[in-house]
């Protein structure tokens, strides 16, 4: 009898440091695990998937009121200040020995996650199926249900 | 446990979460079934991973251990 894998879905939704990192750990962890896994990029988690673009995210300090930052919340929407924040989250991560996104990536390609681009967010975005990694298929809502309808974890990030 | 001949060891020394299980992964798969990784991680978090890394693929946690801050495990691949 063929055993049959578990199965996790992760729907991406975001497009900064923290929301990039969740499910890639989680994803790649899983394959590890012998999971079966998708995960759906949509909105501006899309921005994951464009070529070249990973090392580009960044973490806006404005609103992020955990982040310990040497100045006041409302000096965060100043310009500049996203820079400085995503300047000093790598370089936290960096200490902790934090793998960098594109390791996670390509990890999570290796062990064959399943990366689904929505097909609605690259219409809304303007993006073309050249500006997207080989790595990814084009989908949608149907396509991220029918594989989560099967899944023991759906997770939404 | 002097019968134990280690196929191979996987240094995940000053790695964080996901890498250490992510690399074993691939160690593993390196190794025949039935024969044995070592792993030495630093990361606390690991000792709690590995278990339930075992678990959950069906390998075997044979032995793990502390020495200072390294943590050291021995897992037979049984997948």
């Amino acid at each position: 009898m063929v055993e049959k894998k578990k199965r996790l879905m992760i729907i991406a939704s975001k497009g900064d440091i923290p929301g990039a990192y969740t499910p890639l750990i989680l994803g790649s962890t899983a394959a590890a695990m012998d999971y079966e896994v998708s995960i759906f990029f949509t909105f501006f988690g899309l921005n994951m998937l464009k070529k070249n673009n990973l090392k580009k995210i960044k973490i806006t300090p404005a609103g992020e009121t955990a982040m310990p930052m040497p100045i006041p919340q409302i000096v965060g929407m100043l310009p500049g200040m996203t820079g400085m924040a995503t300047m000093m989250m790598k370089s936290w991560m960096k200490k902790a020995n934090v793998a960098t996104l594109q390791e996670l990536m390509d990890l999570s390609i290796e062990a064959g996650v399943k990366l689904i681009a929505c097909q609605m967010t690259m219409d809304v975005m303007g993006f073309k199926r050249k500006d997207l990694i080989d790595e990814c298929v084009v989908g949608g809502a149907a396509t991220m249900l029918e594989f989560a309808s099967e899944a023991d974890i759906n997770l939404y990030v | 446990m002097s019968d134990i001949k280690i196929a191979n060891t996987l240094d995940a020394r000053n790695m964080s979460c996901p890498l250490p299980i992510l690399k074993t992964k691939k160690a593993m798969m390196a190794i025949g079934i039935g024969e044995y990784l070592e792993i030495l991680a630093t990361d606390p978090g690991s000792e709690a991973d590995f278990q339930a890394w075992t678990r959950s693929t069906g390998n075997e946690l044979i032995e793990h251990s502390v020495d200072g801050s390294v943590y050291r495990y021995i897992i037979k691949r049984n997948k």
